[in-house]
């Protein structure tokens, strides 16, 4: 059994415990020491029956960690203990869990970093890896996290959506250190698609699929960024590709259209072109007219109007970006591309200076120079 | 040992290369310049010495706390005039000698025209959480 395997077997390990009568909190403890304990035996001596294993040692840690508590939880204990472990119903029904760690009155960090543990059953040192920050600051924000759900009802059905929004967040926070965030993303958003009908969550789960097919083309020698028109199409990922169109087209047939629906259909418009100049650029602003329906953020206006400027020309392009704040990122590199699709090469080496100063991350900072230094250049000769 | 290197946007001495800004580069030179900011992190990751790094945005403000209850007060974006930190890079050496050694080796990134841009970096030395033994 590889770690992927027995991280997936994480989140039913949580539900037998609390089932059994613990306390979420301690229960998500004392899974995480048996999954740290079983990543480190099982290599060398695998279990006959993984789970039954993971449970009886998480059991017992719930068990000793409530006994070294007891002054504190000596009722809690007793009736853990008295009840006699029912048989257990094989339906694994977690879904209860990803509300729970996706509840909306813990920060947005927090509830990444509880989902990626509850869930995804990574490792505290794993997250805190991902994420760039001390173990210990990673261990306490769980903590933290944990004690504010205290109350929290396990069984209430949330919002679909938040569970969406935060497994949207730990997909685009991609990769580093050795957990791939952006496959862990998909994963659990494929099971969360089992779990619930809201059309939505396919949407996700295709959006995430169809962006992932692109990853290899994304970046070249260096991490350096290679924006979409430039990318090599034969070397996106066609398998991902048709199961995201697939899964989209089984949740647009439901007819409840949504955000990440609409942006998935972006996205399969996009894999569909053979080159980019095949791109229908005119059923993109369609869609994006469709998001901006559900969804009115500057994000997507900015989007809409390199769309736009594409279908219509860029005097289109800058019609649509009437009325945004130009302080809000990447609305100097929108504007850098239109004056540059426009002819007015000086400003758009201007203004693609200036984005290179708003971008929010090194390799987007890196590209803007660049932008700015290839107009530059097209200005010499 | 252990030591910063602070690598100023303004407000170091003018630098010894080309000072032309990277938009007016070629591309060529932007990735040249970018590839060897990689490769020298990538040789002190190689040889221990490397401890981490990080870039940091223009935009910023000055903050200081104005009593209980009431919000904290900013002062910002900063004057143009002012010195600007562009981002920091900790190394632990053998020796200050090393440091500067590195530091130099930094500065001399490739600029415009392939050539090195011999830019100011600002090397202060951490100080240091134990005791010495012999105290």
């Amino acid at each position: 059994m590889n770690e992927p395997q027995v991280r997936e077997l994480v989140p039913s390990v949580i539900a037998v415990l609390v089932r059994r009568g613990a306390d979420f909190p301690s229960a998500e403890d004392a899974v995480q020491e048996a999954l740290i304990r079983a990543l480190e035996t099982w290599p060398r001596n695998p279990p006959l029956d993984p789970k039954g294993w993971l449970i009886a040692a998480a059991w017992r840690k719930f068990l000793d960690a409530t006994r070294a508590d007891i002054s504190r939880k000596r009722r809690e204990l007793a009736a853990a203990i008295e009840a006699p472990p029912a048989p257990q119903p094989e339906t694994d029904d977690s879904l209860w869990l990803y509300f729970l760690c996706a509840n909306p009155m813990l920060p947005q960090d927090a509830a990444v970093a509880l989902t990626l543990r509850a869930i995804g059953g990574l490792t505290t040192k794993q997250i805190a890896q991902a994420h760039l920050v001390p173990e210990a600051t990673m261990a306490q924000r769980i903590t933290r996290a944990k004690r504010r759900l205290a109350g929290q009802p396990l069984d209430q059905p949330g919002d679909v959506a938040t569970v969406l929004r935060i497994l949207y967040l730990v997909f685009n926070e991609g990769y580093s250190g050795d957990v791939d965030l952006a496959s862990e993303a998909i994963r659990l958003c494929r099971q969360l698609v089992t779990l619930t009908d809201d059309p939505e969550a396919a949407g996700l789960l295709s959006l995430m699929l169809l962006h992932h097919a692109r990853r290899a083309s994304r970046t070249g020698s260096g991490s350096r960024l290679i924006p979409l028109a430039q990318q090599d199409r034969s070397r996106w990922d066609t398998t991902l590709i048709s199961e995201g169109v697939a899964v989209l087209q089984k949740a647009l047939a439901r007819d409840r259209l949504g955000e990440y629906q609409a942006q998935a259909a972006i996205a399969a418009l996009h894999a569909d072109a053979q080159t980019a100049a095949d791109t229908d650029w005119v059923q993109i602003v369609e869609w994006y007219d469709e998001l901006l329906q559900l969804t009115d953020n500057p994000v997507v206006r900015l989007n809409r109007a390199v769309a736009v400027a594409e279908a219509q020309g860029p005097r289109a392009g800058f019609d649509a970006l009437t009325g945004l704040d130009p302080e809000v990122p990447r609305y100097a590199a929108v504007a850098a591309y239109l004056h540059e699709r426009a002819g007015d090469l000086p400003r758009a080496v201007e203004l693609y200076g200036a984005a290179s100063r708003m971008a929010t991350s090194v390799p987007e900072r890196d590209h803007l120079t660049r932008e700015a230094a290839r107009v530059q250049q097209l200005l010499r000769s | 040992m252990k030591y910063l290197l602070l690598k100023h946007y303004r407000g170091a001495p003018t630098p010894a290369g080309a000072a032309e800004t990277m938009e007016h580069w070629t591309p060529a030179e932007v990735d040249a310049h970018i590839q060897y900011m990689r490769d020298f992190a990538a040789r002190l990751k190689e040889t221990g010495e490397f401890v981490g790094s990080q870039a940091l945005a223009p935009k910023g403000a000055w903050v200081r706390g104005d009593g209980e209850g009431r919000p904290a007060v900013t002062d910002g974006p900063f004057a143009e005039t002012k010195d600007l930190i562009a981002g920091w890079m900790i190394i632990d050496v053998e020796s200050w000698d090393r440091a500067v050694e590195l530091a130099g080796e930094l500065s001399s990134a490739p600029g415009a025209g392939s050539k090195p841009i011999y830019e100011w970096l600002e090397v202060r030395p951490v100080l240091t959480e134990t005791p010495k033994a012999t105290e």
